[in-house]
């Protein structure tokens, strides 16, 4: 096995990097927001309205029943316009997962309806699903065990374009395997390797080529980038952003890392507890958050300066995120919220828009 | 010959600081290699590393995925696996006896005693079918002479302190119990259980959420301070130890590439490779960027390493020197900061003109 080598483009842009100037950078941002504001006007690709998903929770082997529920999912509503990248964060168990799962109907919903481009999901039988699933696509956490060991990488990014017989031909499915190798930074050499010979980041790579393949419209990145290196992370954001750009791709972006999640989404959504807790631009909420959740988490995100850290006051969100199967009643965060009073253990607070497209669900705020 | 050159500019640095200092030394890493025979070649993932730590201090080490930042820290505690591992050379001089020297029996009563560490993974490193509190006895009682009254009392006591409600009643719990958070400070109060000198925290809160990483690390500073614990903390993340590290060691490919007080690491980075880490990330702190930096190509092959510098091939600021000596780490700027790098004046030159 030889070692294939950076190319001499990688090498350049390296060096091209080190020498970025600020001008440039303001350039493209301006770009960047123009594009961001059409983004606002732009039909809306996915709406969720009121999607609930719980799962039972059973007791007994032969005569099983059930004795409580996972409330993983809990009435959560949002849409997603075409060339949109919509971020959801939360920390584990939230459902942020759960609700890519539902979209991409690996989940049977208990509730609620997921329109893509006007058709609801939830109704559709499988024959018809299937047909949408070349439309949407998914991008997974774990490169290392989310491409089969015992399949080449040609194989790996071919077999949907067969799935869904989009190029029935096999030299225009290999040619097309060539494009996509390419497209997505790697040398069409691999498709001939098999995964265990690649980096996690090569991996994600083939991760991103096999969502490509059947050419899709929207794709649910589930924390794409979580498992990587973080030298390794910038590089694919920068390829799923040029992807973004190329394709006019729509993106569903789930991920815990709230710097990344700024860096590329349009509009972020917070879970907590199977509930959004807050909806708004990404400047907006991160610039101004509202929802106590919201300010707890961007609070304990660090930043890689010692000066800035020792200087800025750290408060800590007490507690831990309750178990889905027995949340608690009320603001499902008045437990650990700083500012709850009495009535937050009573009511549910419902999403109230604060500002224009800065939704919040506080009672209090 | 590298290393060599290391120590020699640390006598230096020692003789101007202060005394109390060179007295309070703790741990003293040098030229530790530890290398990995298998089928495919050797890899040597700890190639000639070389630091100190003082008493009550906290250093990090930052590194990527294979960089050898966590084999450094089991090579400290002779917990390589062997085979395929082996230290091959160097010496890990803490409280001036020799580790490497130690026969089996005698290494067995510096670790957890002297020396404690938290792993990554609270789940797989506690033992499922025993329950938390006969986990965090057992070593006080192997090592402390304790009565089974006394560890259980001194455990409450422990559990307490990491922040635990009720500890009687979870003391007969088992790990399964507990929350990732909770079992991460059942993870702290064992190593604090023998009231260590020093502790070694592998990625301590790389499996948990945001908000709980934040209880954990603040949790560890106070109680190593107060307690005037030595603290490592290895990680891949530069921004989770800039608030709590005096000083950074970051490694690539088995060999630290810059070592400096953490402010200098995080303000004035001399090697392209912790330069470009910081800029890869996006930060919160900062305007939104329009692309980001990445550090371009992959992370070596540490079975396949070459004679020059390990980061050339991914380097911006690389010359032709560079792919073939591989440059000693070297004091550069005066002062405390170490950096393995011939072109650190360039580095330090483009960070002054982008300023």
């Amino acid at each position: 096995m030889t070692p294939i080598e950076p190319t001499g483009a990688a090498r350049q842009s390296a060096q091209a990097a080190v020498r970025v100037s600020p001008v440039a950078q303001d350039v493209a941002l301006e770009h960047r927001r123009q594009s961001e504001r059409r983004v606002h006007l732009a039909p809306e690709l996915v709406t969720i309205r009121d999607l609930k998903m719980h799962f039972p929770v059973t007791e007994g082997a032969l005569f099983s029943r059930q004795v409580a529920q996972v409330r993983a999912v809990d009435g959560i509503s949002f849409t997603i316009r075409k060339g949109e990248t919509l971020g959801l964060v939360g920390e584990s168990g939230c459902g942020k997962t759960t609700t890519g799962r539902c979209i991409l109907r690996l989940e049977r919903p208990t509730a609620g309806e997921i329109l893509f481009d006007g058709k609801n999901l939830v109704d559709l039988d499988q024959k018809s699903m299937r047909a949408l699933r070349q439309k949407i696509q998914v991008i997974f956490q774990d490169p290392y065990s989310s491409l089969n060991p015992r399949m080449k990488i040609g194989e790996i990014i071919s077999e949907p374009m067969m799935v869904h017989r989009t190029e029935p031909n096999k030299a225009a499915r290999d040619a097309r395997v060539m494009e996509l190798l390419r497209l997505c930074g790697l040398d069409p050499r691999f498709a001939d390797r098999y995964p265990h010979e690649m980096s996690g980041g090569q991996r994600q790579r083939v991760g991103i080529a096999r969502a490509l393949s059947v050419r899709p419209e929207f794709i649910i990145c589930d924390e794409a980038i979580s498992a990587l290196d973080v030298s390794i992370q910038a590089q694919i954001i920068n390829l799923l952003e040029d992807l973004r750009e190329q394709f006019g791709l729509t993106y569903l972006f789930i991920a815990h890392d709230l710097s990344v999640v700024r860096h590329l989404c349009h509009r972020v959504a917070v879970m907590y507890l199977g509930k959004i807790v807050e909806l708004a631009d990404c400047d907006e909420l991160y610039g101004n958050p509202l929802h106590p959740y919201t300010q707890a988490l961007l609070g304990a995100v660090p930043v890689p300066d010692p000066d800035m850290e020792k200087a800025r006051a750290y408060r800590i969100v007490k507690g831990e995120v309750p178990s889905p199967m027995n949340p608690p009643r009320g603001c499902v965060f008045h437990p650990r919220c700083p500012l709850a009073i009495d009535s937050c253990a009573k009511n549910v607070p419902e999403l109230r828009e604060l500002r224009p497209g800065h939704w919040v669900a506080c009672s209090v705020i | 010959m590298e290393a060599g050159q290391v120590k020699r500019l640390k006598g230096i640095c020692t003789v101007t600081d202060d005394e109390r200092r060179e007295v309070s030394r703790l741990l003293e890493i040098d030229r530790l290699q530890t290398y990995f025979f298998s089928a495919a070649g050797v890899v040597k993932a700890v190639d000639g590393i070389s630091f100190d730590i003082n008493q009550g201090e906290t250093i990090a080490i930052v590194g990527e995925s294979g960089c050898g930042k966590s084999v450094s820290a089991l090579s400290i505690l002779r917990l390589v696996a062997d085979p395929p591992g082996r230290i091959i050379g160097g010496s890990i001089r803490f409280q001036n006896r020799d580790l490497l020297k130690l026969s089996d029996e005698e290494i067995r009563e510096v670790r957890g005693k002297d020396i404690a560490m938290v792993f990554q993974e609270p789940m797989t490193s506690l033992n499922p079918v025993l329950t938390i509190g006969r986990q965090l006895t057992e070593t006080m009682e192997q090592h402390r002479d304790m009565s089974h009254d006394q560890a259980v009392a001194r455990a409450i006591e422990l559990l307490g302190m990491v922040g635990i409600s009720d500890p009687e009643r979870r003391l007969r719990q088992y790990p399964h119990h507990f929350s990732g958070g909770m079992r991460q400070r059942v993870m702290i109060a064992m190593a604090l259980c023998c009231e260590p000198k020093l502790i070694i925290a592998d990625e301590p809160t790389t499996a948990l959420d945001v908000t709980v990483q934040a209880q954990i690390l603040e949790l560890m500073k106070n109680l190593t301070r107060r307690m005037g614990v030595a603290l490592i903390i290895i990680t891949h993340n530069l921004g989770i130890v800039a608030r709590y590290a005096d000083r950074v060691n970051v490694m690539y490919a088995g060999k630290i590439i810059e070592s400096a007080p953490a402010h200098d690491i995080y303000h004035r980075p001399r090697h392209p490779y912790t330069l470009a880490l910081l800029r890869s990330v996006p930060r919160m702190d900062q305007p939104r960027r329009a692309r980001l930096d990445p550090v371009q190509g992959q992370p070596p092959d540490l079975s396949r390493l070459g004679a020059g510098c390990s980061f050339q091939p991914r380097c911006g600021f690389a010359v032709a020197r560079c792919a073939s000596e591989s440059p000693p780490l070297e004091r550069v700027d005066g002062g405390d900061h170490l950096a393995a790098c011939w072109e650190a004046n360039t580095v330090a030159r483009s960070l002054t003109r982008s300023s």
